[in-house]
């Protein structure tokens, strides 16, 4: 078959667009339409969700988020400095940690932590907010650990040489010429990070919370059982997601190609 | 000997002697003796891989010695007891790829560890790396990041940052390498104007015209030992040692290759 390279490339291209269009018709066709619309776009049936769903279950899971992430971010940075350490045991600890809560599922943490602490600590109070917190703040810190231990590790030696040599002490170096420099690499990556934290949340309704503590996907499920409109409340609580992830992954882009036009 | 007072390390002076470094089983330096008296300018010749620049590193401890002893103006460098952050405010150095802070302006470049080491007053701080930036000809940069900083820009702002902590000993390790070549005078002339205003200096260089012109003495080193050293003007211009004669002769004149057909 003697065809030109653009010749194939053309045929090629009209092959791709073909076998799109013929799955997408034979998905459409074979639909069921009117179930469809009724159980996935019955936007008329979801008023009762507002306001609560926004002025509560928005509310909720960005205060999840945020207090997982900092818990996370916090413990990331003890374990990224551990790792990094000279002294072994920290080594193995951090390297211990970080594989253990990487391998584990999230639900799994939660759901260990929500009916374990209570009993190993019986005396303490253990508010909803804070085992979500502690729970997905302990896995979140495993994969934050290692961002921001490859953040400081990017930074060139002769940062910290430089600083030595004006005289200043380790930690000042760390301090000040390090992880300045660390922060703008892993900014793009710890965005990331925030936007999984987000949509983990959703697993906090396992623990079995109460109305004012509801978040996005709880107002998901008990609009599936109360207004009849199928599993539109999950699209919609869905949505709302969106509004969060999407202009987040925007900002992490712009990041990203900001520091990829390059210091230095 | 005990760490002096920072008031009395003024014109420091560098003693070394049996000086040994190894990484694993490499001995890099095998028993260094060399010292800089107060004021005197001494450059490190020699090819690459012959341990000057570890030499120079060992001297503010950026490397730590296996043996032999180091003392700077005072202080016992190899003394595990010393406070080497003490040692090192009065001890500048300039590095091959400048490693500035590409965060900070080329002012805080040059105030940040007079703040943060020093604990000068902003106002003094400011008013001192004006005054050294003034002295590389480079004052009117200073509110520019360094990554809008030519080459050699940048290495007279390391040479700035590094007098801006009133330093009594200056070490260069090959301050001109990894610039472009028009740009290696300016640099050159600040050092010249340090080393006349005199500076305490110890460089690691291939530049022979600059160690001829402007050091009291020359080390020439190969493989981890010090092969000859003297007065600038004998080591380069009249050299004794076969494997200083060779190396000169290949610095010297570049287009010299021992094929025999000249």
């Amino acid at each position: 078959m003697a065809m030109t390279a653009r010749e194939r490339a053309r045929v090629s291209k009209i092959a791709q667009i073909a076998i799109f269009i013929i799955v997408v018709a034979i998905l459409l066709i074979s639909m069921n339409w009117p179930k469809v619309l009724d159980s996935f776009f019955a936007f008329d049936k979801i008023g009762p969700m507002f306001p609560d769903l926004l002025i509560v279950g928005l509310k909720n899971t960005i205060f999840y988020t945020a207090i997982s992430f900092a818990f996370g971010l916090t413990l990331g940075l003890i374990l990224a400095l551990m790792k990094m350490a000279s002294f072994g045991p920290y080594r193995w600890f951090a390297t211990g940690y970080i594989e253990f809560f990487r391998g584990v599922p999230a639900l799994l943490v939660l759901l260990a932590l929500g009916y374990g602490l209570p009993s190993a600590f019986p005396e303490a109070k253990w508010p909803y907010a804070v085992v979500v917190m502690v729970s997905l703040g302990l896995v979140a810190a495993a994969y934050i650990a290692e961002t921001l231990r490859a953040g400081l590790q990017a930074v060139p030696k002769g940062q910290t040489e430089a600083a030595r040599s004006l005289g200043m002490p380790a930690w000042r170096a760390m301090v000040t010429i390090v992880i300045p420099q660390a922060f703008r690499i892993v900014l793009p990556p710890l965005t990331n990070e925030i936007i999984l934290l987000t949509k983990d949340t959703s697993l906090a309704f396992i623990l079995g919370s109460v109305a004012g503590q509801y978040e996005l996907t709880k107002f998901g499920r008990d609009g599936i059982t109360s207004l009849g409109a199928g599993i539109t409340p999950l699209v919609v609580a869905g949505a709302v997601y969106l509004v969060i992830t999407v202009p987040l992954s925007l900002l992490t882009r712009r990041m990203e190609s900001k520091t990829g036009r390059g210091k230095r | 000997m005990n760490a002096a007072p920072t008031s009395e390390f003024k014109a420091a002076g560098v003693e070394i002697s049996g000086l040994q470094k190894s990484y694993g089983s490499v001995k890099v330096l095998k028993g260094i003796d060399l010292n800089v008296k107060p004021g005197e300018v001494v450059c490190l010749i020699g090819p690459s891989g012959s341990g000057k620049s570890t030499l120079l590193r060992c001297v503010n401890l950026l490397e730590q010695p296996n043996g032999g002893t180091i003392n700077v103006g005072g202080f016992e460098a190899t003394d595990p007891d010393v406070d080497i952050d003490k040692m090192r405010r009065k001890v500048g150095m300039v590095f091959q790829q400048f490693n500035l802070f590409p965060h900070l302006t080329v002012l805080e470049n040059c105030t940040v560890a007079q703040l943060k080491v020093l604990k000068r007053k902003k106002s003094d701080a400011d008013a001192k790396a004006l005054e050294n930036l003034e002295k590389v000809g480079l004052g009117h940069l200073a509110t520019r990041y360094p990554s809008e900083l030519s080459g050699g820009q940048q290495q007279r702002v390391a040479i700035a940052r590094a007098l801006s902590m009133d330093p009594s000993l200056m070490l260069f390790d090959e301050p001109t390498s990894a610039l472009d070549p028009e740009t290696v005078g300016d640099v050159l002339s600040i050092m010249r104007n340090l080393a006349k205003d005199g500076m305490t200096m110890l460089v690691v260089t291939h530049e022979m015209a600059f160690a001829r012109d402007v050091a009291d003495r020359v080390f020439f080193m190969d493989g981890g030992v010090v092969v000859e050293s003297g007065p600038a003007a004998e080591v380069i211009g009249n050299p004794q040692q076969p494997r200083t004669k060779d190396f000169l002769s290949r610095v010297l004149d570049p287009t010299h290759v021992d094929i025999g057909n000249d």
